[in-house]
Parts: structure tokens; sequence; C-alpha cells
């Protein structure tokens, strides 16, 4: 009985002591709804989330244990136009577009969301550390950063995925080897900011650990940079996918994945001389669909930078 | 003398990172086993029943330090191996396809960053008017578009439905011939300027032609960057006191933002060039391969498919090697350009 009475007491105080923090995300939610260009971008996040849940029923696989396998119909080399059978036609080789584009979409958020959260896992982490700790530790962490961003992304990422071998999950590797640096440096930046502020101080006074001082003083407050980072990364790492699939580097033939079925319709630019666009679909289709789900998350990043961050938000 | 000494440790740093990057070139080297690694020293298909010999000519099985000092050696007598892909030793295929990348990124790069400049300028001077709203949002959409996409969307409206008006590859097949004959003189290798320099117009008017599409697309994708930065630090800077100071002073709008406000607003930009610098290279590689133009993001492209190791080796040491190189040249002319760094 006493022990569910303080159990009690301890909620009604959990419960006033996210008080704040609920104000603050009512308060967010109310200027996510005033910003039209935050409202389009949430919006077609949440179409293309929609898209992927209901991948299943929107486009149902023959072969249920390779669903990521676009399905052909026939071997002919040349796509066929647009049907009441393949509304969005059919590209080289005959793989169904729509099949490809709707499961593409599934791909797209694995790829985008496996490497921003593990690269905002591996930042978090080595930045707090190396940021708190400072001396050594701090020296090498960011030297070894340093070299990871002299070599542009997409070389670097081209030369580990040679490496490893060219497939998919490979990308997905090679992409969160070469991009935690971003994070760490910005939380680094951020805790050496704050570091010295004082309720840090504060904080270390009362006795508090060094983990739990990033954790719960230092963190909360650097935490937002790198949120609106993330929602831009997750844009930026499904392009540099898509590109290494196109280039021949990420998915293997015949699956599901946006860069590949533009790649598939590389050869079909210019149609016959009577018709220049008979094959437009095949390129169009899949690209308008990476260039939405790639708006979606920057203008969601670049709205998230007015609304989130505390020295803007109250403006 | 303070100037001497930074210029020194500056090039102290240079080194250092330069190490890293061999490091990192050998930590990704190190993946491969010694039969991919033996690759390197085969030229010729006979070569393939010797490539146990091979291994142990090289000590390719060897620990790693060892064989990270053999290679450093060879590095240093600027032999970086075979290029299958283009069938030449690593360091003239370099050279061969540097010039059509030149080309490609002395057209381009002034543009992206004048284009640039200048829509972030107007954007920040009209901040929250129509034309601030529109140029933010092109930027975002621009910044948003797959570049291999968009150049092939490009392609297929200027060269499909055009009838070839504007066609890939670096130059037509008359002009090309004539440019590989004895009556055309290479000066520079660059097609634009030999042949200016040779007299024929209509090879640097072909060459143009050929330049228009892979410039565009490498303009609307990469000058979303400098716009962001240009309107961002143009609105700091408009906020400061002596701006303030000058419209007191009577002076006209135009003058106060020409004059007082972007020069000032400039040095943010100049900043990231290293970052810019990467952000080319990127969009170098893709809009070669797309336009098919035979420069060193073609090639490197086409190395990483074929597994060409010393090829997309030589591409991560060439782009350590820039990147470096920029961030040293920004550094240095900051203290030209800024008064307040050349003082301290």
């Amino acid at each position: 009985m006493k022990t569910l009475k303080t159990k009690l007491a301890s909620w009604d105080e959990l419960k006033k002591s996210l008080r704040p923090r609920v104000e603050e995300l009512k308060f967010s939610l109310h200027r996510i709804k005033r910003s039209p260009l935050s409202l389009v971008g949430l919006s077609l996040i949440l179409l293309f989330a929609a898209l992927a849940i209901l991948a299943p029923q929107l486009a149902p696989p023959e072969r249920v244990h390779e669903p990521y396998h676009i399905p052909r119909y026939g071997y002919a080399a040349v796509p066929r136009p647009p049907s009441a059978e393949h509304i969005f036609g059919t590209t080289e080789g005959q793989y169904d577009v729509y099949y490809g584009v709707i499961w593409g979409t599934r791909t797209a958020f694995r790829i985008g969301f496996m490497v921003v959260g593990a690269t905002f896992v591996i930042g978090l982490v080595l930045g707090s550390l190396a940021g708190y700790y400072g001396g050594v530790f701090d020296e090498v962490i960011m030297r070894i950063a340093d070299i990871f961003m002299s070599v542009p992304t997409l070389i670097l990422a081209m030369a580990l995925v040679t490496a490893l071998g060219h497939s998919l999950d490979n990308v997905i590797k090679a992409l969160i080897i070469v991009g935690w640096p971003i994070y760490a440096r910005l939380i680094r930046g951020d805790i050496l900011r704050v570091r010295e502020e004082d309720y840090v101080s504060a904080a270390r006074a009362v006795g508090c650990s060094g983990p739990l001082i990033i954790i719960k003083h230092v963190l909360p407050n650097s935490i937002y940079p790198m949120l609106i980072m993330a929602s831009l990364d997750i844009g930026a790492v499904v392009l540099v996918a898509a590109a290494l699939s196109f280039l021949g580097l990420g998915a293997p033939v015949g699956y599901a994945d946006w860069g590949q079925m533009v790649s598939f319709a590389r050869n079909w630019i210019v149609g016959p001389p009577q018709d220049p666009f008979a094959y437009w679909h095949t390129i169009t289709i899949p690209g308008l669909f990476m260039l939405f789900f790639v708006l979606g998350w920057n203008l969601l990043g670049d709205a998230f930078r007015d609304i989130l961050d505390p020295r803007l938000r109250r403006r | 003398m303070k100037m001497r000494a930074y210029i020194i440790r500056r090039l102290l740093l240079l080194v250092i990172v330069l190490f890293g990057v061999s490091v990192l070139i050998f930590a990704i080297l190190s993946l491969f086993t010694p039969e991919q690694r033996a690759s390197v020293f085969v030229t010729d298909v006979r070569q393939l029943k010797d490539v146990q010999e091979i291994i142990e000519k090289h000590g390719l099985d060897a620990p790693m330090h060892v064989q990270y000092y053999n290679w450093m050696r060879a590095l240093l007598r600027g032999d970086l191996g075979w290029s299958k892909t283009a069938q030449k030793p690593v360091l003239e295929a370099l050279l061969f396809f540097l010039p059509n990348t030149v080309e490609l990124a002395i057209f381009s790069a002034p543009l992206i960053v004048l284009v640039g400049i200048w829509l972030g300028s107007v954007s920040a001077v009209h901040q929250d008017k129509l034309i601030d709203h529109t140029t933010r949002t092109l930027a975002i959409v621009g910044w948003s578009l797959p570049t291999f996409w968009f150049g092939l969307m490009l392609l297929m409206i200027f060269y499909g439905y055009f009838r070839g008006l504007l066609p890939p590859e670096a130059l037509g097949m008359k002009a090309s011939l004539y440019v590989q004959s004895a009556e055309f003189t290479r000066y520079s290798r660059l097609n634009t300027i030999d042949a200016l320099l040779n007299g024929q117009l209509w090879i640097f008017l072909d060459a143009l032609r050929h330049l228009v599409l892979p410039v565009i697309t490498l303009t609307v994708v990469q000058c979303a960057l400098v716009m962001r930065i240009m309107r961002s630090s143009m609105l700091e800077v408009l906020g400061r006191g002596y701006i303030t100071t000058a419209r007191a002073k009577g002076a006209d709008e135009s003058t106060v933002v020409r004059k007082h406000a972007r020069r000032n607003a400039l040095i943010p930009v100049i900043t990231v060039s290293g970052w810019l610098v990467a952000s080319l290279v990127h969009g170098v590689v893709i809009t070669e391969t797309i336009f098919s133009r035979k420069g060193l993001g073609w090639w490197w492209a086409r190395a990483a498919i074929q597994l060409d190791i010393p090829a997309v080796l030589c591409a991560i040491l060439f782009n350590g090697v820039l990147f470096v190189v920029t961030n040293l040249v920004v550094d240095l002319l900051y203290v030209y350009i800024d008064p307040r760094v050349r003082l301290r």
C-alpha cells in the first residue's frame, strides 16, 4: 500500500517535472502548424511513410519471401508505356515501374534511417566524450574526423564500397563509416560552449558524475542542431546512396531502388525520331519519387531550424 | 615574420592530414584480399597464372606495416600502379583525364559562385518578401534534386526533343577527329582554349555546345549551397551597426548593399570554399558519367565499378591533396581580405 502511494506521488512529480517539456512541445506543434513550408514537408514525409507501410497492399509481391525483387513481365528490352495493367509502364527488361517505386520507398527509408541513426549515435557518443573530457582523446578523435572529412563523401563511399563489395548493405556500411564526423564535430562544438556555463558547474558542484552531466544537462541543450542536421542528412544520404546505385555500386539488378530504376532508364532517354518522349515514364517517375522524398526531409529540416532552435524559436 | 610562422605551421598541418589520408587509404587497401591487391601489378592476362608469385614478390601477404612502408616508397617514386580502366599507369591517366574536368570546373565554378552570391544577397535584401520566398524555395528544390536524374532529364529534352541541340560527350565526331589530327596543336589540352589558340572558331563553338548541359546541371544543384550561406551572412551583416551608420550618413541603399554589406558578407562564403570544392567533386563525378565526358569523375566512377583499385585510391589521394591545398589557399586569402586577421 505504502509503495503504491509513493509510486503515485512520484508519478505526480514526474508529471510536474514533465510539464514544461509538454508546454514546449505544444508550442513547437503550434509553430509547425503556422509554417506552410514545414507542413508541406511533413505531409510529403507522411505520404511516403504511408506508401512504405502499405507497400504489401499497394503492390502485392508475387514471391512473398523476396518482396524487394521487382516482378518482370517478359524479357524484351524496350520499355512499354503506362497502361491499365501497369499504370506507370515498364522499364528496360520489363520491370514494373509502379512496383519498383512503391517498394523503393521502403528501401529509401531503410537506407536513410539506418545510416543517419547509426552516424547520429556514433557521432553523439564520440563527440560528447571528446568535448567533455578534452585532452588527448579529443585531439585523436577530432584529427580522425578531419581526415574523414578531407575526402568528399561520394569518393570515399565509392572506395569503401569497392573494397567491401558491391551491394546495398555495403553502401549503408560505407555511408556510416563516412558520415559520423559531422555529428561528432557538431556536438563537440556545442559541448565546449556549454561546458563552462554556470548550470554545468552547478551540477558538477552538487557532485554529478561526468556521464550524468552530459546526459541530463548538456545534451538536452545541444541536441536540437543535431536533430535538424539529421533531418537534412536523411535527404542527403538517400541521394548519395541513389547515386551509388545509379553508378552500379549499390543495389543488385532488379532490386526495388530508385537510383537503380533511373539507371535502367539511361539507355532510353531518347525515343524514336517520331516520338522523342516515348520512354519518358522510365526516368521521370522514379526521379520524381526521389526528388519529393528528399525535398520532404529538407523542408522539414529547414523549418525545424527556426522552430526547434531555442535561440530562434521565440522571435 | 608572424606571417611566415603561420604559413610554416599550416604546411606542417598539411603534412599531418596527408599522412592521415594515406593511412586511411591503406586501411581501405587492407580490406582487400592479397589476390585482389595483386591485380595492381597485373597488366596482361597471361600474368594471371603467376598471381601467387606476384603476391610473394611484392610481399602482399606481409604484415601491414611492412606493406605500408613499401607502398609509401613506391608512392614517393611516383609509382601509383596501373589503371586497368584507363589502360595506362595511374599518374599518366590522371594527367590524361584532368583537362576535361578542369574545363568543366572553369566554366561552372564561377557561375555557381556568382549566381549563388547574387541570389543570396537579393534574397537577404528583400527578406520575407515574395522574391525571398521564391529564391529560398528554389534553393531547397535545387538542393534536393538528384544530380544524375536532373542531368538525364535535361538530356531527354535538349538532346532528344530538340534533335541533338545540346549533345553529351566533350566534342562532336568531326571536331574530335580534327582535334586529334596533326594540324591541331594542343597547348593546354583544354578544348575551348586550344580551339581559340588554333584559330578554329567552329571547334570552340562545338566545345561550348557540349559544355552547356553539364554546366547547367552543376550550377542549378550547387549554387543553392552558396546562396544559403550568402543569404544568412548577408542578413547578419545588414543588422550590424556600421550599416546603420552608413545609412544615417545618407548613403543611398544600393551603395550600402554593394559597398558596405556585400563585401563583408562574402567572408563566410570564402570560409566554406573547401566544402564547396568537395561538393563540386561529387557533382563532377555524376555529371561526367551522365554526359560521357571523359574526365576524372568519369574515370573514377568507371574504376569503382570495375574494381580498378589503383585508380580508386588515386581518387582519394587526389581529393585529399585538393582539400588540403584549397583550405591552405583559403586561409592565406583570409589574411589579405579580412583586415582583422591581418592585424593579429
